[in-house]
């Protein structure tokens, strides 16, 4: 089947569809058992153990583990799904969407703050806005070295 | 007969909602926002509806990827705030309009768009949020929201989502629906989520300021041509979360200008504009607008 998927050319972002969705069952399937306050404690106490409880690929658990949002999605994650391990967490969406970008908390907060991201230059692949992947990352958080 | 009194466009970003249960609204951060939505309040107070049909979007929680409706109505008596992660909001039970649902399902249904029909669910931030903005937070001696609500669900979070097209065709027939239903209530129909948002990868933070005012003017005065917006445009422009405004399309759609073709009716007042940035990664946008006789 042919389809039109002119969302594969925004820079930065990944579009829920269906393949990503199927990609993605199992590991948003285990964010949806965090909305039960037994499930997130079970999870808290042993983080490995929980998520052996679910068919998800090792690369999937390895992401989960390390929190890092962007392999989640590159993994088949969605927001709002994986904003159920935020929650868990106790980070609120800004941290978690800014977590993304390579920015310190700060940084991200800062932009917010001054108006957000401008689309300039983040509308298609290939152009000069900060979004675009020669660009990435952003901000301190990206380049500190990992603890 | 049932009518539509009034359309009410809102943000429904869950940050908000946060800020009001911890008591945070008078802070500098917020303070602008909460500011935008005091009008709404005695508004609220000064047209009560006996009903309100609120447009939303579940964020994975009551739908998870094991069933997905593009368009849900909820026809049970009563739901229940959910629990997302971080404990259920503390707001009221909301009671639904299970007669009048029913019927908006039959009318709609016969009508050639194929709702599913919900008889137990929990509501997430994108119901609750609107309610505390547009009702405030109920006094602990009276914990109930002030009238039943029917919860309606669009699906905006797995691709595909509807057209905006699609949106708009349908909440003209939901005006129709209501408007043959054979009781004397007056009923308020409410679009939420958006504005310019997106909470994922390296374009995270994306707001357009631009795109949201002109999509607030084509809300009022061409709805038409808004409707014919594509969903790429949505994702370029405003964000991939900015998606969200295709249901801002049904409420419109439902006024008495557009929903009752031939009846001439005039185009609706605008009782009230807000725009503001940001709350959390979120361009914040509301309005209210009147239909007139």
């Amino acid at each position: 089947m042919s389809l039109n998927k002119d969302y594969l050319d925004v820079p930065g972002t990944t579009i829920f569809d269906a393949e990503q969705s199927r990609m993605g069952f199992h590991l948003n399937q285990f964010c949806m058992s965090l909305m039960k306050a037994a499930n997130r404690e079970r999870f808290k106490a042993n983080e490995r153990a929980y998520l052996d409880e679910w068919p998800m690929s090792e690369a999937q658990k390895q992401a989960v583990l390390a929190r890092d949002m962007n392999a989640m999605i590159a993994l088949g994650g969605n927001i709002y799904f994986l904003a159920k391990i935020g929650a868990t967490d106790g980070k609120s969406f800004q941290q978690m969407a800014g977590s993304m970008t390579g920015m310190t908390e700060d940084e991200y907060r800062q932009m917010m703050v001054s108006g957000g991201r401008s689309a300039e230059g983040n509308r298609h692949i290939g152009e000069d806005g900060d979004a675009q992947a020669h660009r990435q990352p952003q901000g301190q958080a990206g380049r500190a070295p990992k603890a | 007969m049932a009518h539509i009194t009034a359309s009410v466009y809102t943000s429904h970003v869950p940050a908000i909602g946060a800020a009001l249960d911890l008591g945070k609204t008078a802070e500098p951060y917020w303070q602008p926002l909460f500011k935008g939505y005091e009008f709404s309040k005695q508004w609220m107070k000064d047209n009560p509806p006996d009903v309100v049909f609120l447009v939303y979007n579940d964020h994975a929680t009551a739908f998870s990827l094991e069933m997905i409706p593009t368009f849900a109505i909820g026809c049970a008596a009563e739901y229940q705030p959910a629990d997302e992660g971080w404990g259920p909001r503390p707001v009221p039970t909301v009671i639904g309009h299970p007669e009048l649902a029913a019927h908006i399902a039959h009318s709609v249904i016969q009508d050639d768009f194929d709702l599913t029909i919900v008889n137990k669910m929990d509501v997430d931030h994108g119901l609750t949020v609107p309610l505390s903005l547009m009702f405030g937070q109920p006094p602990s001696s009276d914990f109930s929201w002030p009238c039943p609500v029917i919860p309606f669900a669009v699906n905006v979070v797995q691709y595909p989502v509807p057209s905006g097209q699609r949106c708009y065709n349908l909440g003209k027939a939901i005006g129709r629906a209501i408007a043959s239903y054979d009781q004397p209530l007056k009923v308020q129909i409410w679009g939420t989520g958006g504005m310019s948002h997106q909470l994922q990868g390296p374009r995270a933070g994306l707001i357009n300021k631009d795109f949201d005012n002109a999509f607030l003017d084509r809300l009022i005065a061409d709805p038409d041509g808004l409707a014919k917006v594509p969903h790429i445009d949505y994702v370029r422009e405003a964000g991939s979360e900015g998606i969200e405004l295709v249901m801002w399309l049904i409420a419109r759609g439902a006024m008495g200008d557009v929903a009752h073709s031939g009846g001439g009716a005039k185009p609706p007042k605008v009782a009230h504009r807000f725009y503001h940035v940001p709350a959390s990664n979120t361009a914040v946008g509301h309005l209210i607008l009147e239909n007139q006789a």
